[in-house]
């Protein structure tokens, strides 16, 4: 055993590596959750979201065409709950489920030719002054550009929800739908919005574990990161910067067993593996401990019924 | 002859199986207040939805101060200046007071300049409220006055008032009209529906009855008597509950030192209530809604368990027992949500019948269900209690609140009950319909059954009870003799206005 050889630096910046998926996939949820739409389909479009990430990089040669393309390809599939949920008004667990088995199948047929392949690397953005800062340098500045759009897109979600006009009517909505109808706002119309940002930010999610995080396309790599981002969100309180913190313990735990484990550590593999889950579970269980509490209408079908 | 503000011409609005509106026309003059009538059904709602812009009419025109109005979206309504107070508070729990305001307004200020006239509006209204509390933790009242600032914000022209003192105490009431009096003294003219006549008898300039969809007469009500307006509304002479001198036999019920928290994080919890029921005695407690009524009814029902010897049946423990087998020793109770809690929305009438009939009625057999006499039982409810439905087999849901709720009391009172616990049996019910509630009540009493009326309507407390008590923040007064009894004196059990004074301006 030999802890000497875990490296603090190397180890917060691929920290936040990991917990990037995981990140652009929960606050997605979260601004559809918030709406009062419950998608359980996360893992689905994550796994759409990362075959048309890799496929059309591949083919174009450029990340960025193929990031766009996964928030594309993550919000096409999300239509598909649009249509089942806001339109035929059916039940959202049923829809959501199917959506994750269909986005795993759809995903393995459209990956077919793709396995082995190495996509184009995005690399690094090395910030000149500030990414040269010893210490800070390397775990703050000098990583690639999506994971700084994650961070971004949830400072811009949280000042959206909380200071904006818009943010308040998708707030309200997802409390009381019957409400806001009566008051003139356009239910339907701002559940859909928000389930295809969902869509597309569940997308980037899995492009980023396709073509940075591992990078190559194998059937079903997102392995489970779009169910903890749905446990995520509830943890968070539906709060994005609990998220977000909730989302780098996941990932730093994560990256800490796996260097506890290639060093030998004397605790058996299947705890190091589990203790992710359980520490970030304990830690957002503990922090939720307050009053907030879900959207009302969480998960409720709304009809017009006049 | 000025021109009206709101003219109604030849209002049509019919859906499947049912006009909802057929041909109703009315004026509606600047800076008046126009009462709007009828019972349940009767198309009041569909009437302001049209007006609002929720619906749109069949056919029909109106007129806005001379010019075509037609609003397509209660946007456009808001636009040219009508706003409406819901019926069913159209609020936002999680949201605070400013926000709540600012989804009610077409381009809200920025947060701060709202909140300051939110504070200005509502003082200068006798409303104080304070901008940045959140909804969810409001009383009744005060949510009210969001609805209300909501709207007078806007600068209505024309306020459309549903239903809106059923949830207030009479000083609240009082607080209320000198606002909408204030209003129509700056010009403001006002839609008001409510079904209580004395209410439209103080306030209203002129009332528009209604009656299944119809318009069929106008009355200036201060000149009216309130009976000759209910009999207007519900076309037919009315009948008022009787009650014969009753003698009262041995304490069915002893609640003692009862105290238990909510079970709902914004409920409130019953701190030490006392109470005793005698057998033929209707026992009436007002209150504010939110001041712990639900939670005294759950305890009632067994739904919250408490300590053994709180409750006290016919001298026998009952406490700790759930609400079946409460039922089996003859504790019955009727809550005051129709859809969800007293009954089941989706399924069927007869299945409703069996859910809390099963135990007293025997429709069980070893855990296999007696479909037939299921039926029967409720086809008995249906036409003991005039429940209008097409038959049994029909979805609780599909049934108006007044015939819910005739079919959810009727369940209760044919299973002879000794103890009955109903939460306001008549809410939302039209005139008629609450007065056979009623008299089913003190039908039942005069059998010999304790009756415990949990309500916010003060009048049917006087009509139907033989001693009154107030919950108030989830304490119980002392219970009085109802004969004698003044609404001052009920006003102050009932905890005076809350702290809510009118701003004297």
């Amino acid at each position: 055993m030999d802890l000497g050889e875990i490296n603090p630096v190397l180890l917060v910046a691929s920290l936040m590596v990991a917990a990037t998926p995981l990140l652009l996939a929960a606050i997605g949820e979260l601004v559809v959750e918030k709406a009062g739409v419950l998608n359980l389909g996360v893992e689905g479009m994550m796994i759409v979201g990362a075959i048309s990430g890799f496929a059309i990089s591949v083919e174009t040669g450029s990340p960025w065409l193929g990031f766009i393309a996964s928030a594309i390809g993550g919000a096409v599939l999300s239509l598909l709950f649009v249509l089942l949920t806001q339109v035929a008004l059916a039940n959202q667990v049923a829809s959501g489920l199917a959506l994750t088995l269909f986005g795993l199948g759809f995903s393995a047929l459209l990956g077919q030719s793709y396995v082995g392949i190495k996509p184009p690397s995005m690399g690094d953005i090395h910030i000149p002054v500030i990414g040269d800062i010893p210490v800070i340098g390397p775990i703050l500045f000098q990583h690639d550009p999506i994971l700084y759009v994650g961070i971004a897109l949830t400072a811009a979600v949280w000042a959206t929800l909380k200071y904006t006009r818009v943010g308040l009517i998708l707030r309200a909505v997802g409390e009381n739908h019957d409400a806001a109808h009566a008051l003139g706002y356009k239910v339907i119309k701002i559940r859909i919005m928000a389930i295809l940002f969902g869509g597309a930010c569940a997308g980037l999610g899995g492009a980023y574990i396709s073509l940075i995080r591992v990078p190559q396309w194998t059937e079903g790599m997102t392995a489970g990161v779009g169910w903890i981002a749905l446990a995520l969100v509830v943890f968070a309180s539906w709060k994005p910067w609990r998220a977000l913190l909730g989302a780098y313990l996941f990932g730093g735990i994560t990256v800490l067993q796996l260097n506890l484990q290639a060093a030998g550590v004397a605790i058996p593999v299947e705890y190091l593996a589990m203790s992710p889950y359980i520490i970030t579970i304990l830690v957002l269980v503990i922090l939720s401990a307050d009053k907030s509490s879900a959207p009302a209408a969480l998960g409720r079908t709304f009809h017009a019924s006049h | 002859m000025t021109t009206p503000l709101l003219s109604l011409q030849g209002l049509t609005k019919a859906y499947p199986g049912v006009v909802a509106n057929d041909q109703v026309s009315f004026d509606i003059g600047e800076g008046e207040v126009h009462a709007l009538l009828g019972e349940n059904g009767a198309g009041k709602s569909t009437l302001v939805k049209m007006i609002y812009g929720l619906v749109k009419p069949d056919s029909g025109t109106m007129l806005l101060r001379g010019q075509p109005f037609a609003p397509p979206e209660p946007r456009a309504a808001r636009a040219d200046g009508i706003a409406m107070v819901f019926q069913h508070f159209s609020l936002f729990d999680a949201l605070n007071v400013a926000e709540n305001i600012a989804l009610g307004m077409e381009n809200p200020p920025p947060m701060g300049d709202l909140a300051a006239r939110i504070r200005e509006v509502s003082e200068t209204y006798g409303l104080p409220l304070d901008p940045y509390r959140t909804v969810g933790d409001l009383s009744a009242g005060e949510r009210q006055r969001v609805e209300i600032i909501r709207c007078l914000l806007q600068d209505p022209k024309l306020l459309i008032m549903d239903e809106p003192t059923s949830v207030l105490t009479p000083q609240e009431v009082d607080i209320l009209f000198e606002t909408l009096n204030k209003l129509r003294a700056e010009g403001t003219s006002i839609l008001y529906i409510s079904h209580k006549l004395e209410e439209i008898r103080t306030l209203c300039d002129h009332a528009t009855i209604l009656r299944l969809g119809k318009n069929v007469g106008e009355c200036v009500p201060s000149e009216t008597s309130a009976r000759d307006m209910a009999e207007m509304m519900v076309g037919s002479t009315l009948q008022t509950p009787e009650r014969s001198g009753r003698d009262f036999g041995e304490v069915a019920l002893d609640v003692s030192g009862l105290s238990v928290p909510s079970p709902s994080e914004f409920g409130t919890a019953l701190r030490n209530v006392h109470m005793t029921v005698r057998k033929g005695e209707v026992l009436g407690i007002g209150g504010v809604a939110g001041n712990g009524q639900d939670e005294l009814l759950g305890v009632l029902s067994g739904e919250i368990p408490t300590a053994a010897d709180a409750i006290k049946f016919n001298g026998q423990p009952i406490g700790k027992l759930g609400p079946t087998a409460r039922r089996k020793l003859g504790v019955l109770t009727a809550p005051e949500e129709r859809l969800g809690h007293a009954a089941a929305p989706d399924m069927s009438l007869t299945e409703n019948a069996l859910l809390t009939g099963s135990v007293r009625e025997g429709l069980e057999n070893n855990g296999f269900l007696k479909w037939a006499e299921t039926k029967s039982f409720a086809e008995k409810i249906i036409s003991a209690f005039d429940v209008r439905t097409p038959g049994p087999e029909n979805a609780a849901r599909s049934l108006s609140g007044g015939n819910l709720q005739k079919f959810v009391i009727g369940r209760e009172v044919l299973q002879n009950p000794d103890v009955l616990v109903v939460n306001q049996p008549t809410w939302g019910v039209d005139a008629a319909a609450a007065a056979s509630i009623r008299q089913a009540i003190l039908d039942l009493a005069a059998k010999g059954t304790a009756v415990i009326c949990i309500s916010q309507d003060l009048d049917e407390l006087m009509e139907i009870s033989d001693s009154f008590a107030a919950l108030n923040e989830g304490r119980l007064s002392a219970p009085r003799e109802t004969t004698g009894l003044t609404v001052d004196e009920i006003g102050l059990m009932m905890g005076g206005a809350h702290g809510m004074e009118v701003a004297h301006v």
